[in-house]
């Protein structure tokens, strides 16, 4: 037998995981993990704040499947995880997160450093540890990804006490786990499969309403199948972009607070929503009394607790969305929906998304279009909280999995530009573009170090409007044009702000100037940061007010 | 409507604040909670009481099933099941009644479990309904302390 000590095992472990890349930061209570790592193959990525690894590894993680790692010393180190865990939690992101610890006996003295760390983020993981001795280690690390990584997914959290680190044990890693309590189901039921392929053979107004299942389960070509064969259009949610092309002839854009106007009206209108892997969140449903009254529900989930939380499902199917849509498509039967579709395709026509051209002035709208031309939709988008995000998901046509990454859940800002970094770390030869607001990229722009650091070249479009534009649109719509503290007129010069960290920076004011900028981002080899200067008050539209029905949507301000 | 659920678990550290934190976080209610280990010491039995709408106990239990250490959830409510609480009441002797409470302590079975200068503690088990009749019968004599374990319930063996 190997004997080892406890990093050493936790490094070994993770060799056999697959891990590739580690982010994080270093502190007292790892530093003999860090001495083990000093010369292991595995990648660290050296971040400047404990927020951006959790979101660099979150990053990693969605834009390649994979599960991401991020790693912190004990009490703050482990604190500032705390966002990036919850931003992964809500929106079911394969993660394991590694924490200091202070030495066993020295827990709960209040010590140096010391944070209950598995106390904080029990409601924010999906599952969490603290190992107590070297000879659990291994074991510890197995399930933990396996947990990570199976049934829906979520982050994992293992709080490693510095002695626990230095302590021998024999090292053997477990080839297979099993965990009497944790057995997600895959396979759907065969007989809910035939019947919702009954329900959807008569349907006279179908819908599918898709979610981040079909990119967590890789069933987009099981979607792109089941739509194609029965004609049936597709929305998406904000975490669905990408698992149904967006240049697809049967996509409807994403739908719900701003979503398009034909999404939510087929929503409205619908006599069947086949639910894939979504969860009926309020930003989609708006009010829920008067949500898809006349509409039968299928609801396709590998999450039971999804299923009837929100919207009840008359049919529901617990299974993993490939497993589930590749029987359904071995049955499933075209419905009679010409008329159906007729109606779409009017309204398509007639309520299209637009936003004011021609005026000379630089709208964010245009230059999102404008990043897709140039990257010719391939790059991957990452995007912060508020406008930017919503105008990104509007105007940027995603058309591959995974190449869409935001945080839709939990509306972390300052999410995009170190889920950028990690996305660019996963995916060295694409490109990667992070659409930021000017108040959301503040909030990690520290990171500008990292990304210069490591060579990545990470691209951000500032949308700079001067304001905090969300709030700021809810302000003008809601409170009586009240701006109270949404100004961001004090703000950074943000070009000498990149280059000061040694990235490039561009302004650009005007619409002309846009399309040579974004060529010279992508070329550049150093991470660029563009400031757009667009125009201040800009709203995003269409949009249905929180709480209100899908059928109240505002179009502009009238 | 009230439910009683029956909770299996991992005879381990933490489980107990994952399942109370459940609660509190997602606003559900506890009404009482039991847990002890089994005859396996690798798990634990949780009796839960809890009420809400159906819809709530519905997501009690799934939100429940989704605890990593949780083995099986079981709401007991929807099938035969016998449940039992004990309750421990020090009530007061001061007022010179020492013989009429222990007349109530003998119809309802209950058990004198010790006697103080003035006050006597009397036990029992029983259902929640038993355990209030007691209480309040004891109530006009002045009840001192009391502590009440909570129920705990199984199914019935007739399946």
């Amino acid at each position: 037998m190997n004997k080892l000590n406890g990093a050493q095992i936790l490094v070994e472990s993770l060799i056999k995981e697959g891990v590739e890349v580690i982010f994080g930061y270093q502190g007292g209570s790892v530093l003999p993990i860090f001495d083990v790592l000093y010369d292991a193959p595995i990648k660290f990525i050296m971040v400047r704040h404990e927020q951006g690894a959790a979101h660099a590894a979150d990053g990693y993680a969605r834009s390649t499947g994979k599960v991401g790692v991020c790693l912190a010393t004990s009490g703050p180190g482990a604190t500032n995880l705390v966002t990036g865990i919850a931003t992964a939690y809500m929106d079911s992101i394969p993660m394991v997160a590694l924490t200091g610890q202070v030495p066993t006996p020295m827990i709960g003295n209040d010590a140096f450093q010391e944070a209950d760390i598995v106390g904080i983020t029990r409601p924010i993981t999906k599952h969490n540890y603290l190992v107590k001795k070297p000879s659990d280690l291994a074991h510890t690390v197995k399930e933990a990804f396996h947990i990570a990584s199976t049934g829906r997914p979520g982050p994992v959290l293992i709080d490693l006490p510095k002695d626990v680190s230095t302590g021998i044990a024999e090292y053997k890693y477990p080839d297979k786990i099993e965990i009497r309590s944790y057995n997600p189901t895959y396979c759907g039921h065969p007989g809910q499969i035939k019947k919702s392929a009954e329900l959807i053979s008569e349907a006279k107004k179908p819908v599918i309403y898709a979610g981040g299942g079909v990119l967590t389960s890789g069933a987009s070509r099981e979607l792109i199948e089941l739509a194609e064969k029965t004609s049936i259009p597709v929305t998406t949610t904000l975490m669905g972009l990408g698992g149904f092309p967006a240049t697809h002839p049967l996509f409807l854009g994403m739908l719900g607070m701003h979503g398009t106007k034909y999404a939510n009206f087929a929503m409205v209108e619908t006599d069947l929503i086949i639910a894939i892997g979504a969860r009926f969140d309020d930003r989609i449903t708006g009010k829920l009394d008067e949500f898809a009254t006349n509409s039968t529900i299928i609801h396709i989930d590998i999450d039971p607790a999804s299923i009837s939380k929100n919207v009840k499902a008359h049919l529901p199917i617990v299974g993993d969305v490939r497993c589930v849509l590749t029987e359904l498509n071995k049955i499933a039967q075209p419905p009679e929906i010409t008329s159906w579709l007729k109606k779409i395709n009017e309204w398509k026509e007639n309520h299209p998304l637009t936003y004011k051209k021609g005026d000379g002035c630089l709208r964010p709208q245009f230059i999102i279009e404008e990043i897709g031309k140039v990257t010719q939709g391939k790059a991957i988008i990452t995007t912060e909280v508020g406008q930017n995000q919503m105008w990104a998901a509007q105007y940027y046509k995603c058309d591959y999995p995974r190449h869409f990454l935001s945080s839709g859940g939990l509306g972390t800002m300052g999410y995009g530009f170190p889920a950028a970094i990690g996305a660019q770390v996963g995916n060295p030869d694409k490109i990667v573009f992070d659409i930021a607001g000017d108040g959301s990229i503040q909030m990690n722009i520290q990171e500008l170090m990292t990304a210069v650091q490591y060579k990545l070249p990470v691209n951000v479009a500032i949308l700079n409007n001067q304001y905090l534009g969300m709030v700021r649109q809810w302000q003008e719509l809601f409170y009586n044009k009240r701006y109270a503290h949404t100004s961001l007129a004090m703000s950074p010069d943000f070009v000498k702000l990149a280059e000061a960290y040694g990235a490039k920076g561009i302004r650009v004011t005007e619409e002309k100037d846009v399309r040579q900028a974004l060529e010279q981002a992508i070329a550049s080899p150093k991470p660029v940061l563009i400031d757009f200067r667009i125009v201040e008050e800009e709203n995003v539209f269409p949009m249905v007010p929180a709480g209100a029905a899908l059928t109240q949507m505002i179009d502009s301000l009238a | 409507m009230r439910h009683t659920i029956s909770v299996l678990v991992e005879n381990k550290f933490g489980v107990l604040a994952r399942v109370s934190g459940l609660f509190s976080g997602r606003g559900y209610n506890i009404d009482s909670l039991c847990v002890a280990e089994t005859d396996d010491p690798t798990m634990s039995m949780m009796t839960i009481v809890t009420h809400g709408e159906d819809k709530i106990i519905e997501q009690i239990e799934k939100q429940l099933n989704k605890l990593i250490d949780i083995i099986k959830v079981t709401d007991l409510t929807k099938e035969e099941h016998v449940e039992r609480e004990l309750v421990l009441i020090k009530v007061s002797t001061e007022n010179g009644r020492r013989a009429e409470i222990m007349e109530i302590v003998d119809i309802f079975r209950a058990k004198i479990i010790d006697v103080g200068q003035k006050s006597m503690t009397v036990e029992t088990t029983g259902d929640e309904d038993k355990l209030n009749a007691l209480i309040n019968l004891l109530k006009p004599f002045g009840i001192k302390e009391i502590a009440r374990t909570g129920k705990i319930a199984l199914g019935r063996g007739t399946k």
